[in-house]
């Protein structure tokens, strides 16, 4: 390959082609947007011209045979892979091609349950089976951690037949495992090590960052490019270690994955990939200073923590992500939620999530001091005008599974419906969970007990937004009918 | 050959000074500088090339700022200035021998460097020993300031958007409150109501700072340079309502000289016109 890190092969095909003014009798029948005068005037005709179809000089994300192709291997390059694939079907395809291609119906795959909910629905999908590992908890936090090496060890052991190890790294919050560990053991005994690294993107270009899965050694990892790469939402890559068979993977793929991929997403991913190689050092330096000072100012204002590095245990909380700006709201005597709603109704402040007791701010080069400046000032006047008596605050964020059929078994089972307070006992037919984060409370399969069932009363009493059921309001669930 | 400096007052609205020589073109850590001077209005600070000050009207801004709190609460000791690094507000503060304390917040140090060089009749008083000049943001500067500091803030920002825009939040404006004392006053910079984009800011403004001041007004002058040429102050307060605690007699016995401002004046700034009334009406739905 002649190309660099400077290139970005299908970036600069496209604007190629629009230079060439091709005459388009092809799709999409906007036609450079033309065709919708009102969507071009809302998204601006530069974006409108990008919206092209496949055509052999823009190569065919299905098959990729130059431009993608070529993009897809600068990725791998930048990344440290083996191979990379493009995915425009959001992190989610990306988790999902991992496990269909490394499982199949009745095979066990080891996983956190603290997974995000894509993995759990690659599983209703393709039939395998979860073992799940209890996440370590920090009771102070309320928040789920890593795996520890010990609970995956176990795991392995009790389940020597099992295909895969799934790993969170880092989580939400910024808290990563030993991945290392996790993956050599897997490894060692003939499974594949797996990294939903959906949250990691950053670690493959900044300094002194935790490990990254391809470094670790891990076979596949899922990297949302549009979280802290800087790639347009939606647009994620697929990395592969040098063991995989790309070409399976590219098949499992493109069974669910769209024929028309938007070049929009995949010019993002290029050129996104292209500014991480050359600037990534300098921008994650940023995010880190910012995350940083922010702590620090927060943690002076009393009542917040900003937790950090100091949680570091060598075990479930083995490294953090320094960019995270997690913060446990608990202590000014409001639920996370609560100060996330206040955030935006009162301070017209977005988040990126906040959960019973904790509350995300996503920061990134694109922040600003002025802004890092009022999410500190408006948490202060937070606690100052709406803090009070933290009596009667849940405080815990995992509760442990009781998995009783898998997934695909319990999603595709006769159901029926049941009010929310009377399910204490059954199995449940479907997800429940509080979007953004996306974690599950209950997964298809799981026995619904009364102290599941107060915390979800109680999430939804706090203004938490839970979704997953088909009941919109969640005030019943679709159990499994004995 | 003809040089002007324009500024789009909208998208559809231009306004242009014609200039003579472009003294300074400085760029800071936070935005570009520039000093033209022109016939008509003298020498012209812009920010990112929007119009700060000119030395032919400044004194209208820089006059009504100040002494309309001033001239309603003679106990005024401890003042702080946020924003403002052109030296003006200072100025006229500086022109009160009961003032003690006067700490000026700017975040561009440039800023304050280009008025001492090139606007001295501006900056003239920034050497002033009672001034303390911090180079810091404002809002973090007045979220670690102590309770009940300042008798008297005066918000002198840019417009809510970029370098200025954390000045116009409810953060800001709740954190200011608790830096004042209990007579405390809350000036600011409150934008006008002509054109749209300048009116939403305005009434965001101003309904935020209501819900910290049981007393909330905005005053008017006329100001050629500033879009639309007429232009809003906010004044806020959890005691005073300048309307009727005007001290016109201890006023005018100070016997400063001012330009624009007088006590007539002071009590009729309040009366705005029903274009105004009814976008504040508007803000309070």
């Amino acid at each position: 390959m002649h190309y660099t890190q400077n290139d970005a092969p299908l970036y600069e095909a496209m604007k190629n082609l629009r230079q060439n003014r091709v005459v388009p009798f092809d799709v999409p029948g906007h036609k450079g947007g033309r065709g919708n005068e009102e969507l071009t005037e809302f998204l601006g005709v530069n974006c409108l011209k990008a919206d092209v179809n496949s055509m052999k000089p823009l190569d065919n994300l299905c098959h990729p045979v130059s431009v993608i192709k070529e993009a897809q291997e600068l990725a791998a390059l930048a990344f440290g892979a083996a191979a990379s694939f493009f995915i425009v079907n959001g992190t989610t395809g990306s988790v999902q091609a991992m496990i269909m291609s490394s499982t199949k119906e009745g095979d066990k795959i080891i996983m956190p349950r603290n997974v995000h909910r894509s993995a759990i629905n690659a599983l209703v999908v393709n039939g395998a089976k979860p073992v799940y590992v209890n996440p370590g908890v920090n009771n102070r936090l309320g928040i789920p951690l890593g795996m520890s090496v010990k609970d995956v060890e176990k795991a392995i052991q009790e389940n020597p037949d099992a295909k895969a190890v799934l790993i969170n790294n880092p989580t939400y919050y910024g808290v990563c495992s030993d991945l290392k560990s996790i993956v050599d053991l897997a490894h060692r005994h003939g499974m594949m090590a797996l990294v939903d690294e959906a949250h990691g993107t950053h670690l493959y270009f900044g300094k002194d960052m935790p490990l990254n899965a391809m470094a670790a050694g891990a076979d596949m990892a899922a990297v949302s490019m549009h979280k802290s790469g800087g790639s347009l939402t939606q647009s994620s890559i697929l990395l592969l270690g040098p063991s995989v068979n790309e070409a399976y993977v590219r098949q499992v793929i493109n069974l669910t994955q769209t024929t028309s991929a938007s070049y929009l997403l995949m010019s993002s991913l290029d050129i996104a990939r292209k500014n991480l190689a050359l600037n990534g050092a300098s921008i994650f330096e940023k995010a880190t200073k910012y995350a940083q000072y922010a702590r620090d100012e927060i943690n002076s204002i009393g009542g917040y923590y900003a937790f950090g590095p100091e949680l570091i245990d060598g075990d479930a909380f083995f490294d953090f992500d320094r960019t995270k700006l997690s913060v446990n709201t608990l202590d000014t005597g409001l639920a996370g939620i609560e100060v996330y709603d206040l955030l935006r109704d009162q301070y017209n402040i977005q988040i990126e999530f906040g959960d019973l007791g904790n509350i995300l701010a996503y920061i990134s080069a694109g922040d600003r001091a002025l802004e890092i400046e009022r999410l500190i000032s408006a948490l202060a006047e937070i606690k100052r005008r709406y803090g009070k008596d933290k009596s009667g605050l849940f405080d815990h964020e995992y509760i442990n599974p009781i998995v009783s059929l898998s997934p695909k078994d319990a999603f595709f089972s006769e159901k029926e419906k049941m009010d929310l307070e009377k399910c204490d006992g059954k199995i449940c037919g479907e997800f429940v969970m509080c979007y953004p984060p996306g974690i599950p409370i209950l997964a298809p399969g799981e026995k619904i007990t009364g102290e599941i069932i107060s915390y979800i009363q109680y999430a939804k009493e706090k203004g938490c937004f839970l979704t997953g059921t088909q009941d919109m309001e969640v005030g019943s669930l679709q159990i499994v009918k004995e | 050959m003809e040089l002007w400096y324009t500024e789009n007052h909208t998208d559809n609205v231009r306004f242009s000074i014609k200039v003579d020589k472009h003294l300074a073109a400085e760029k800071s850590d936070f935005q570009r500088i520039d000093v033209f001077q022109s016939k008509e209005f003298g020498r012209i600070l812009t920010l990112d090339g929007y119009l700060m000050v000119t030395e032919k009207d400044e004194y209208i801004y820089h006059e009504m700022i100040t002494h309309v709190p001033m001239a309603t609460n003679p106990d005024i000791k401890n003042v702080l200035v946020v924003g403002g690094g052109d030296g003006g507000t200072v100025r006229e503060l500086c022109r009160y021998k009961t003032i003690e304390h006067i700490d000026l917040v700017e975040i561009d140090e440039m800023v304050v460097d280009v008025c001492r060089e090139y606007l001295p009749s501006i900056s003239c008083s920034l050497d002033d020993e009672r001034v303390h000049i911090h180079y810091e943001d404002g809002v973090r500067f007045v979220r670690t300031a102590p309770d009940g500091k300042y008798d008297l803030i005066i918000v002198d920002s840019t417009d809510p958007f970029g370098v200025g825009e954390g000045l116009f939040t409810t953060e800001f404006y709740g954190n200011c409150c608790r830096a004042l004392t209990e007579d405390g006053i809350l000036v600011n910079q409150h934008e006008s109501t002509f054109y749209d984009s300048y009116a939403n800011s305005m009434k965001r403004a101003h309904s935020r700072i209501k819900e910290f001041f049981s007393t909330a007004l905005v005053y008017q002058a006329h100001i050629p340079t500033y879009p639309s040429g007429h232009w809003l102050f906010g004044f806020a307060s959890k005691k005073f309502d300048p309307r009727t605690d005007l001290k016109a007699d201890w006023w005018n016995s100070l016997g400063l000289v001012t330009k624009y401002y007088n006590t007539i004046l002071h009590t009729g700034c309040f009366a705005i016109p029903n274009n105004v009334r009814n976008t504040l009406r508007e803000t309070y739905k």
